[in-house]
């Protein structure tokens, strides 16, 4: 074993002077992720290149240290917490856009870009990138693979990983793996690049990525329903979508989470009802997008909204989104902790699971917040605690089982876009069953013999 | 943000940070840096970690608390209400507290509240420019051979006053006075060249203003009470029928005294011109943001003390500055002296007047100028301005008042330019590298000038300028609006 100096000099070799870090203010900052959980690493690496990345990993392999992969640390399931210490691998300073093929539709970038500045980027040219999660300017999108991040956009348009088209991949030996290319079609082989998609760091490290990019939608129209009733909005999503309209986003908030969002960002939203939600269309025919806001306002009006707005201008509609994007952690303004959920069930199953859902925070008496894309039934219920009380964090255990037990009876899953990360390790197995864990454990052993990469994520003890 | 009796933000400045990340994409000092420890939210989880006894609360900690630009764009975003910002500089005065470093009783309260002793510092300066040291370093290329540091903050330095304003301005500027009882202006009227200009070369520090082509007017005093929009007889203040000059008591901020006097200048003009009764107490104080940025905060409470105290006699209805950070901290004293019952409330009610120059040139019936004033002009949004007191809209509004002005909106404009305050000197990489994003906005603006209402902010863009050999002069909104007056 080489002693810890001489390993840092090593690191230092490889990513520069400034690009290893080992004080403990340092190493106290990446102990964490968007969660509560907390465990520091030995060292932080912040490469430029898949090339230092590749060193890095060997190194590290070689010395049989853990390399825990992470980007802006916006994770929501503690997935990028080093719980078994080594090395923090940060791909914020692998930030750079290496091209962009108008022609091709394609997009070639480090992992550490930020999802919001590439978006920006290709918009310029008249394309779009889609995925659009919460965090999208603070995640980055080696981490939006990482965890197949979602978005409200997936309505209409997929989650990250339907853009992904081909991966850089440092294996957890240091090997540099590519898979995929530009062409759309590829069915060469097993689909690599969908392993990793979603993978949380714990096959390898990726690097850069080829990302499809589609022309960008000209026109856009936002509108925002208000419902007196939970019940009813939740009702009001499939009415809308058995409609035969599709609309890009179908979002839901509570009166928990409006008063939140209310109270951070002032926006004039009401606080008399019991929901919201927002509507967006779009498409590059103006009539057809406003037709489509229109009978989709109608559907709102016929099943229980006493108003339904559209936004009058492009600040109003990015008021809104804004406000959205905020929801999630506005709800710290209630308690000094919160545990979110992200439950998915099929849609004809949302008012059934909101139901249960609240039924639950009345019996076990902590409140849980309902928020969420309801178009494609992925819920964010988020209960609020102090952790500090250790009869309230137990209770917040039973009751975060509590809430996966209703996604699983009614048809649904664990995790629609933040992945299972160490925080819903435990349900795996109940969820998947053990044949599917045994598979997933296999293909693990094979890329990792080691167990260095981001050990102690995802799989069940 | 107030602090404990042992100077130690309360658990409420930071318990709720539930580490979204929100903060990232915002802060300056991140999107340079790249690392979590220079993020918003890594100073929180430190000043966390810090006082709940986690992590020794030691010059490691501390430095980090000193690597905030304090551009308030965290407090701004923050959905929770955590204020990050506002935390590192409680933390810094956790510092000095425990252990207050020897080298600053002396600056923060020895010189920098004094405004004579200021001026008596900065004379070296202002003699550098009057001797004519300065043409002479540039004329020679010798600032070529200055180590960048030092190159960088000559280039900082505004074409100098010949002496602070302090000892120009009347305490009391009355409305509508002649031209020749007001504070001369070093730059002419009419006359758009200074009368004395640095030899021409790339290096050269851009004239503020651009040349007006063709006419050349001598510099002819104004006659009260005239020009479109004002009205037509000087008055007293308080009297006249219909019409009663408001008592603005304005707050001479030491940079804008000792550097940037030209500009305040304008102010104190630009104010009478629209009917103002216009007090400048001569003693005021420093505003305090230095000591409190430097953690000595109860040096920053007695400025603040002194400041009410001063304008309390002066009886005005509003005090007005021209200097973001001064109107920033200004409207921070009610926070600042909460916890002192004695001036809690005082410091609230002068907190509550407060106004920079363009909100309130903005709020009067303003005389709109009968001058043109041609020139591309884009505007920077100065932190202490924007987000720490919410004004965006007026300086803009101001500046396309200008018959003639160009305005380009500038890219990012809210973006913060490195300075703050003396982040050139204790941080100079991370600042050029936050100033660079600024310079490349700028330069695709293709303005001529730039506008920004903050001395740091200026003299910051001129240095930025300077090292890019862009030929784009860097002044304040009120410069610009008191010459299109004067232009008519």
């Amino acid at each position: 074993m080489t002693t810890p100096t001489t390993l840092i000099r090593q690191l230092q070799a490889i990513a520069g002077p400034d690009g290893v870090l080992a004080t403990a203010e340092d190493l106290a900052v990446y102990a964490y992720d968007g969660t509560f959980a907390e465990q520091r690493p030995d060292l932080v690496v912040l490469p430029t290149t898949t090339e230092q990345v590749s060193r890095v990993v060997a190194l590290a392999a070689a010395e049989r240290i853990p390399i825990v992969p992470r980007g802006m640390g916006s994770g929501l399931a503690a997935g990028s917490v080093p719980f078994a210490g080594g090395i923090a691998l940060a791909t914020t300073r692998m930030n750079r856009i290496l091209e962009i093929d108008a022609g091709n539709g394609v997009a070639h970038v480090q992992a550490g870009v930020v999802t919001a500045d590439l978006q920006a980027a290709v918009e310029k040219l008249g394309l779009f990138y889609p995925p659009d999660p919460s965090s999208i300017r603070h995640s980055t999108i080696g981490g939006n693979i990482a965890c197949n991040a979602g978005g409200p956009r997936c309505l209409k348009y997929g989650v990250t990983g339907d853009y992904v088209l081909g991966l850089t991949v440092v294996l957890p030996d240091g090997r540099v793996l590519k898979t995929g290319g530009k062409p759309i079609k590829d069915v060469v082989g097993y689909d690599l690049t969908a392993l990793f998609t979603g993978s949380e760091g714990t096959l390898g490290v990726i690097c850069e990525a080829l990302l499809r990019l589609v022309p960008r939608p000209r026109f856009i129209r936002t509108a925002l329903a208000e419902f007196p009733s939970l019940d009813d909005a939740s009702r009001t999503v499939n009415a809308i979508l058995s409609a035969g309209i599709v609309p890009v986003a179908l979002e839901l908030m509570d009166e928990t989470a409006i008063a939140c969002i209310e109270e951070a960002m002032r926006l004039g939203l009401p606080r008399d009802v019991e929901a919201l939600l927002i509507l967006e269309t779009d498409g590059s025919h103006e009539a057809a997008v406003q037709d489509e806001i229109e009978a989709a306002a109608r559907i709102c009006r016929e099943t229980g909204a006493r108003r339904v707005q559209v936004a009058r201008s492009e600040a109003e509609r990015a008021a809104l989104w804004r406000a959205r994007r905020a929801v999630s952690p506005s709800l710290a303004r209630k308690a000094p902790n919160k545990l979110g959920e992200d439950i998915t069930v099929p849609r004809t199953a949302i008012p059934e699971a909101i139901r249960r859902i609240k039924a639950v925070s009345a019996q076990y008496g902590l409140p849980v917040v309902v928020f969420g894309h309801a178009g494609d039934g992925n819920l964010h219920p988020n209960i609020l605690f102090d952790r500090r009380d250790p009869a309230q964090w137990a209770t917040v255990e039973k009751m975060v089982a509590a809430i996966f037990e209703i996604s699983l009876a009614l048809g649904g899953t664990l995790s629609g876009e933040h992945g299972v990360g160490a925080l819903k390790r435990p349900y795996m197995e109940r969820a998947l069953g053990p044949l599917s864990i045994e598979i997933q454990r296999r293909i693990k052993q094979a890329l990792d013999p080691l167990n260095i990469m981001n050990p102690g994520k995802v799989f069940p003890e | 943000m107030t602090t404990t009796h042992d100077h130690r933000p309360p658990e409420s400045a930071y318990l709720n940070c539930i580490r979204c990340g929100l903060c990232l994409a915002v802060c300056p000092t991140y999107r340079v840096l790249l690392t979590e420890t220079a993020s918003p939210r890594g100073r929180v989880a430190l000043a966390r970690k810090g006082l709940e006894g986690e992590l020794a609360l030691g010059p490691n900690l501390f430095e980090q608390m000193y690597a905030c630009f304090d551009c308030l764009a965290c407090n701004e975003i923050c959905p929770v209400g955590i204020r990050p910002a506002d935390l590192a500089l409680a933390l810094r005065e956790t510092q000095e507290t425990m252990r207050p470093a020897r080298w600053k009783r002396p600056l923060f309260r020895g010189l920098i509240p004094h405004p004579g002793r200021m001026e008596l510092a900065t004379l070296p300066l202002r003699l550098y420019e009057r001797l004519g040291v300065r043409r002479l370093v540039y004329a020679l290329g010798l600032r070529r051979l200055l180590p960048g540091q030092v190159a960088d903050l000559e280039a900082m330095l505004p074409r100098l006053p010949q002496r602070p304003l302090r000892r120009q301005l009347p305490e009391i500027t009355y409305p509508f006075a002649a031209e020749a009882d007001l504070p001369p202006n070093p730059l002419p009227v009419g006359a758009d060249l200074p009368p004395d200009p640095l030899p021409v070369g790339a290096d050269l520090p851009p004239d503020p203003l651009p040349t007006r082509e063709g006419e050349q007017q001598p510099p002819s005093p104004l006659p009260a009470g005239e020009g479109p929009g004002v009205r037509s007889s000087p008055l007293p203040a308080g009297e006249g029928p219909g019409v009663r000059s408001t008592r603005v008591g304005f707050f001479l901020g030491c940079a804008q005294n000792v550097l940037f006097a030209e500009e305040s200048a304008a102010t104190v003009r630009v104010l009478a011109r629209n009917g103002c009764t216009v007090i400048t107490p001569r003693e005021t104080k420093c505003c305090g943001m230095p000591a409190r940025g430097y953690g000595d905060g109860e040096a920053a409470r007695e400025q603040a003390r002194f400041n009410i105290a001063l304008f309390e006699r002066a009886d005005v209805e509003v005090i007005v500055t021209d200097c973001a950070t001064c109107g920033s901290t200004l409207r921070d004293y009610g926070e600042i002296l909460a916890d002192d019952p004695a001036w809690a409330d005082r410091a609230a009610a002068f907190s509550r007047k407060v106004r920079d120059i363009s909100e309130f040139l903005m709020s009067l019936p303003l005389a709109k100028p009968a001058g043109r004033l041609a020139a591309r002009v884009t505007y920077h949004d100065p932190c202490h301005l924007r987000r720490g007191q919410g004004v965006w809209r007026e300086p803009r509004a101001l500046l396309q008042l200008i018959d003639g002005l160009e305005f380009v909106e500038l890219p990012e404009a809210d973006w913060c330019c490195g300075s703050a305050g003396s982040q050139l000197i204790t941080h100079y990489e991370t600042s050029l590298r936050v100033l660079d994003r600024k310079m490349d906005n700028i330069a695709a603006t293709q303005a001529q000038i730039i506008a920004s209402g903050c001395p740091g902010c200026q003299m910051q863009l001129a240095a930025g300028a300077r090292r890019r050999g862009l030929n784009i002069a860097v002044t304040h909104p009120i410069v610009l609006l008191d010459r299109a007056y004067a232009n008519k």
